[in-house]
């Protein structure tokens, strides 16, 4: 610690007449787009600029999976950034292993991260041999369903509990002219809606078995085959332009009184702040949708590619520092409409639906991992384009996807 | 593949318009209004308000036209926390098609002169390596350039997508130029050669001088499709150097709550600019260019 | 002295040609071999030679995804070359009736082609959008049930890329067949119309087999660019819905990134160029190597 103290300072004397300007520009590249998400980062930017020496150099790339393919073409190429937006998942997992991004241990038990994160199982995706490579900033978890209290009101039906009655409740609402579920048209945002699915129809044993433990018998289960039945039911929910529509851009639909409810992330919420809209009273969220959700612990994560400059190096020890900042926490996460990774922060500005999360989260019993913390990036993909396949060819059997779907998790790592 | 511009039509012009001439006219009418309605449409959504826009008469014209998307999408867009608008991308474009350009030219003059007249050991394999090369897919070979550019520490700067451009111009641009140059009469290099001129004088005293015509061919062919080239970009450009066409999809599929369909319209006009001012500037040689190129796909 | 210029200029020549050698070999032939190389291997980010043999194209061909693409690829390609080559030859046809503006006709038929395949995109996937789109025209004039916004559909919305493609497409070839046209002498003309051949009979069965050179050349430039197609797809419909418009191209790309299977995505960027090897192989080298060294 000490020698590395004194060659930073050293080199620090050495470039601060020459470099002083760029030393401690961060380029950082993340694919927060919408408008949420757009205050949120800015927050970031705005406040790690404010220490005085750095600057976030912001790479806005819309679409995580095109982000993510521009910073893997990037590493590949030897033009890494500074610092790269990922999943919680296992999709950076090689970068550690070739040993391309920054060793984050040292700081992280300074900052006693692992006392301080919860719940401990988001640290996981990050920590390779003993070691931690990403830092988790948030916590995001796909099970919650969007609704438009207006319309629920003037139907004259309550509230969606589970997905059966997001089901039968679907005729009324299209005889009254609205689109029952709003759904991107996008492969990730289909994916999304399966995986609510699974875990609202299937549970969160079904969802272990399945994905962690890899059981066959499980996979082909006749549970298994209900949750693809009932995902099939919400083909007819939607509307005709769904077709490659964004996510904000159905959520817009809901906000809008145009779409009754839809499937999302809690990063959704963002979009209702921005609207100026009321949580509870304007807008609505189920967990689940189900009557004993289970909410899986995805999130953002930042990773640091390996720089051989020492004092680029310590300008993202001190990004990766702020990034846990309880202030910042609250702060950020508040804006995305995430929830903080930090269990010592206070949230009591936090609106109804956040403080449901929160709640949930308390108990391990109410938590899983998110798919792509289980499965490596291309067998995700793989799941990812069947259900995307599934989901747009009405005719495919229940049976033949089935048989596919547990095909993949037997091959695929 | 270059095509003989006999502009002239056959006979004269009949003076009566019989029904079939009515028909004649009626199809092409037809088939030109099929061909102008994505401009017209384009123009016509980028010129109106966004409450407008969402009334959906696509081909009504603006109530009021109101320049604000254009301002927009060239100068205020946002992509994340930065709100530039497309213009970065297009001074990257210029960037990168003007150095690209250039050498890709060069090169491909220089390459067809030497295979055309200097035919040393093994220029026809050479050659025929080049062609094939013309065919190849660009996804066959961008991962193994990638890792090539890291080795010799090019990738993601401006001489990265410079030397990608070349590559894949060369082939087409030698094609071109060394069909040129063996058109030539072989008498006018023996000649210069009997007079003691070397390789570079012939090149550029005789050759170049001649080739006047065909150089504004590969010019323009190359102009057009390095500025609408869009993957080659995406993969190499790096974040400095991310030509327009990216910059427009970035722009057009990010939305802040609702989708500024007028501003997306105006950037896409803006991206379009430049190939079709030089397609109106400069119709013959365009024509020939493509014609020729067309091989790039 | 004459002979000492002649070995200095063929060197001159030789390095001149350098930069050609290094990217004929080092581009076409090195990196195409390590592309294929890595086909074999299982790799995923990074390049790594572990050999697996053909592990990888079993599940290639196994795979929906793969196979959607590649019928795609051929739906695609037949009816883009078929519709640019017929409407192509039937507008070359009418401007070549001795017409008025043909240069302003001309101009419009081919301004589509100055265009990139991004925008051509964008365009056509506004003009298709069923809320705001040509569909939704349709419909407020009255006509309720008009459908079209096929890029909604799995069924269809192939044939949406075909149409914006056709339409960017199309005036080049319009141009190779009016050059054609226009290159036929005429006293081909003269001898049908004493014969009394009907108009049409003559295009069909004198002039089309007359213009057979422009009409291959016309297939090889159009089969080249389909097999790359990549940017019209990813802007127009990004491979949706579902993977109904998925390309090969575009799983080369997607699988050698965000993947993470460079391996796969190498046999897939393999399995594309062999039929660029075989049928382009023997014909550059009968027109070129062969052919100039006799």
């Amino acid at each position: 610690m000490k020698t590395s103290r004194i060659a930073l300072l050293a080199s620090a004397l050495m470039c601060s007449s020459a470099f002083t300007a760029q030393a401690a520009d961060l380029e950082v590249i993340h694919w927060w787009t919408s408008g949420g998400e757009q205050a949120a980062v800015s927050l970031l930017a705005k406040e790690f600029d404010a220490n005085g020496k750095d600057h976030w150099r912001d790479s806005a790339i819309a679409g995580g999976e095109q982000a993510r393919a521009v910073v893997m073409q990037r590493i590949l190429g030897g033009d890494a950034p500074q610092a790269a937006q990922f999943n919680n998942s296992r999709q950076f997992e090689e970068l550690a292993e070739a040993g391309m991004l920054l060793d984050l241990t040292d700081l992280a038990e300074k900052e006693k991260w692992r006392d301080v994160i919860r719940p401990k199982s988001i640290l996981d995706p990050c920590e390779v041999d003993g070691k931690l490579y990403c830092i988790p900033i948030n916590i995001h978890s796909d099970q919650w369903l969007w609704t438009n209290k207006a319309i629920y009101k003037e139907v004259g039906l309550p509230e969606p509990k589970n997905w059966q009655d997001v089901i039968d409740q679907a005729d009324k609402i299209r005889a009254a002219g609205y689109i029952p579920l709003a759904v991107g048209g996008q492969g990730w945002q289909e994916d999304l809606t399966f995986d609510d699915v699974f875990m609202g129809v299937g549970g969160k044993d079904l969802w272990n078995r399945v994905y962690v433990d890899r059981d066959e018998d499980a996979a082909r289960s006749k549970d298994m085959a209900k949750v693809f039945e009932t995902f099939g039911k919400l083909r007819e929910l939607t509307d005709e332009g769904s077709a490659g529509r964004n996510w904000n851009d159905t959520t817009s639909l809901v906000v809008r009184g145009k779409a009754a409810a839809q499937a999302m992330g809690d990063w959704a919420r963002g979009e209702f702040v921005l609207a100026g809209k009321k949580a509870g009273e304007d807008y609505g969220c189920v967990p689940g949708p189900s009557e004993s959700p289970v909410l899986t612990t995805g999130g953002d994560v930042f990773i640091f590619p390996k720089q051989s400059d020492p004092e680029i190096e310590a300008a993202q020890l001190r990004l990766a520092s702020m990034l846990l900042d309880p202030d910042v926490q609250v702060k950020f996460n508040t804006a995305k409409g995430s929830t903080p990774v930090r269990g010592d922060v206070d949230m009591a500005s936090a609106d109804s639906c956040m403080q449901k999360g929160l709640a949930l989260l308390e108990d391990d019993a109410n938590i899983a991992l998110p798919k792509n913390a289980i499965l490596s990036s291309d067998t995700d993909g793989r799941i990812q384009d069947l259900v995307s396949q599934f989901w747009n060819t009405p005719s495919m059997s229940i049976e033949d996807v089935q048989n596919q779907f547990a095909d993949i998790l037997q091959d695929g790592s | 593949m270059t095509q003989k511009e006999n502009a002239v039509a056959r006979g004269r012009k009949p003076k009566k318009m019989s029904p079939a001439r009515y028909g004649l006219y009626g199809l092409l009418i037809i088939s030109a209004a099929f061909f102008l309605t994505p401009l017209y449409v384009m123009i016509v959504t980028s010129l109106k308000t966004l409450d407008e826009v969402r009334l959906g008469k696509l081909f009504a014209l603006p109530s009021t036209i109101t320049f604000d998307a254009w301002i927009k999408a060239w100068s205020t867009a946002c992509t994340g926390v930065t709100c530039e608008g497309i213009s970065p991308g297009f001074v990257n474009s210029v960037q990168i098609t003007v150095i690209s350009v250039i050498i890709s030219v060069m090169l491909g003059a220089v390459n067809g002169y030497a295979l055309s007249f200097w035919r040393y050991r093994g220029a026809n394999v050479l050659f025929g390596i080049l062609v094939m090369g013309a065919f190849v897919p660009f996804q066959a070979v961008i991962y193994p350039l990638i890792v090539f550019q890291r080795e010799i520490g090019i990738f993601g700067s401006l001489a990265g997508i410079v030397m990608v451009h070349c590559i894949f111009g060369m082939p087409i641009i030698t094609l071109i130029f060394r069909n040129y140059f063996s058109s030539l009469p072989e008498e006018l290099f023996k000649a210069a050669r009997i007079d003691g001129a070397g390789f570079w004088q012939i090149f550029l005293r005789i050759m170049m001088p001649m080739s006047v015509p065909i150089t504004a061919v590969a010019v323009i062919l190359q102009t057009t499709g390095i500025w609408n080239d869009y993957l080659l970009g995406l993969v190499f450009g790096g974040r400095d150097n991310q030509p327009m066409t990216v910059q427009l999809n970035n722009i057009v599929t990010t939305s802040y709550g609702v989708r500024e369909y007028n501003v997306n319209m105006a950037a896409t006009i803006l991206t379009a600019a430049v190939p079709l001012a030089i397609y109106f500037l400069s119709g013959r040689f365009f024509v020939k260019g493509i014609a020729a190129g067309a091989v790039k796909g | 002295m004459k002979r000492k210029t002649r070995m200095w200029s063929n060197l001159s020549a030789k390095i001149a040609s350098i930069p050609m050698l290094i990217t004929a070999v080092g581009v076409f032939i090195l990196c195409v071999a390590y592309s294929i190389a890595l086909s074999f291997t299982r790799s995923r980010y990074f390049p790594k030679f572990d050999f697996i043999g053909f592990d990888q194209y079993i599940r290639l061909w196994t795979t929906d995804r793969w196979t959607v693409s590649v019928s795609n690829l051929l739906i695609f390609g037949v009816l883009f070359i078929g519709f640019c080559l017929v409407i192509g030859f039937i507008l070359a046809v009418l401007l070549d009736r001795n017409i008025r503006m043909e240069g302003v006709f001309r101009t419009i038929f081919l301004y589509p082609y100055a265009l990139s395949f991004v925008v051509t995109g964008l365009i056509w996937q506004w003009m298709m959008d069923p809320a705001l789109g040509i569909q939704n025209v349709v419909r407020n004039l009255g006509w309720e049930s008009f459908n079209f916004a096929p890029l909604t559909s799995t069924e269809y919305a192939i044939y949406g890329v075909v149409i914006a493609a056709v339409w960017q497409g199309t005036g080049l070839i319009m141009c190779l067949m009016l050059a054609g046209l226009r290159g036929i002498d005429r006293e081909i003309w003269k001898a049908a119309r004493v014969d009394g051949i009907p108009l049409w009979r003559t295009y069909i069965f004198i002039i089309i087999p007359m213009i057979r050179p422009v009409i291959v050349t016309a297939v090889v430039l159009k089969a080249i660019s389909v097999v790359r197609v990549y940017d019209l797809v990813v802007a127009q419909t990004g491979g949706g819905p579902g993977i109904a418009t998925e390309v090969p191209a575009k799983f080369v790309i997607d699988h050698f990134t965000e993947r993470g299977n460079v391996a796969i995505a190498m046999a897939a960027a393999t399995m594309m160029l062999l039929p660029v090897l075989l049928l382009v192989g023997p014909w550059v080298y009968n027109e070129y190597v062969r052919r100039a060294r006799a």
